[in-house]
């Protein structure tokens, strides 16, 4: 069992190179959303009107989610044909439930 | 085990966590879990959006809510998000001790996050008297955000569940789906922040 962690060595290098490649475009990600949850934080604290500020900040958020989706989670990857089309369904049921609780019932 | 063989291999396959048909089905099982977990979370959202001004004469949300607090809870929770990404990494690189070490860090900021919540609640019972029987906005606002809470528990719990029991075992194909399962649920409880942030503090703030 204590040989387990020495492995390592026997990656392949090629493999080990395309990881570091991948980790890169992570922390691009990565420092994408953070920019854009620092531009969310500063429209509302700049005290934009609503009327502006509210789409640009669902908007921010809605970008945010997809680069956590497409790169945290490996969406964007092969084989995530089944995860999308759940997580799009779960989506589809979302907004029409959060529409019917907003609007709906209340005309 | 006789399968312990099996599933300590010479070399690790790419991508250990979806190497064994058992690690195949936890990851299609997590993902309909999330499915399921958005419709869940979208209820939540959608009565939240509907009581949000039904504040029965209690503390509105422009009262209650500061930027600095909320901001500082984000960065705590984005930034284990990447952590995670860091230690399945270090899982694809057969790393096990570099693993552990991130997604120790994980737990930190998890427990962090947790920490800012509570003191928050705290804040807004004894300053405010804003309570989950306070108004329709107080209920849904404590169901809406504390049912968040109540998954970074869950989670923090199943992490440190996960570190402590393989400690010793070190990375294998047997617990490198488990890994795998816990950092996408982490990830979707980012997800879901970043709306709760977006709906429930900023919108509460600007109108």
């Amino acid at each position: 069992m204590n040989n387990d962690n020495m492995n390592i060595d026997k990656i392949n290098s090629f493999q080990k190179q395309q990881n570091k490649e991948e980790m890169k475009k992570q922390i691009i990600t990565f420092v994408l959303m953070i920019a854009f949850t620092v531009v969310a934080f500063a429209v509302v604290a700049s005290g934009l009107e609503a009327i502006y500020a509210v789409p640009l900040i669902l908007i921010l958020a809605v970008v945010q989610v997809g680069f956590q989706f497409y790169y945290f989670m490996h969406m964007k990857d092969e084989g995530h044909e089944v995860p999308s089309s759940l997580i799009f369904g779960g989506i589809w049921v979302a907004v029409l439930t959060i529409l019917t609780m907003t609007t709906i019932i209340w005309w | 085990m006789s399968q312990d063989h099996s599933l300590n291999p010479e070399t690790m396959p790419h991508d250990p966590a979806k190497a064994t048909t058992e690690g195949k089905h936890k990851f299609f099982g997590l993902w309909f879990f999330l499915g399921g977990e958005t419709v869940l979370f979208a209820c939540f959202f959608g009565t939240f959006i509907a009581l949000r001004n039904s504040t029965a004469g209690g503390p509105t949300s422009q009262e209650l809510f500061g930027l600095e607090l909320v901001f500082l809870m984000t960065i705590l929770l984005l930034t284990s998000s990447l952590t995670s990404v860091y230690a399945i990494y270090h899982m694809k690189n057969n790393d096990f001790k570099k693993m552990q070490l991130w997604f120790g860090i994980t737990a930190l900021l998890g427990i962090g996050f947790l920490a800012c919540e509570l003191y928050e609640f705290a804040h807004y019972i004894t300053e405010y008297g804003f309570t989950f029987r306070s108004s329709a906005f107080g209920s849904s606002f404590y169901t809406l955000v504390g049912f968040h809470g109540g998954h970074v528990v869950f989670g923090l719990s199943w992490l440190i569940a996960l570190m402590v029991r393989n400690a010793k075992r070190g990375l294998n194909l047997y617990n490198a789906p488990k890994y795998n399962t816990f950092s996408l649920y982490w990830h979707f409880i980012d997800v879901v922040w970043v709306f709760i942030f977006t709906v429930v503090y900023l919108m509460g703030m600007v109108s």
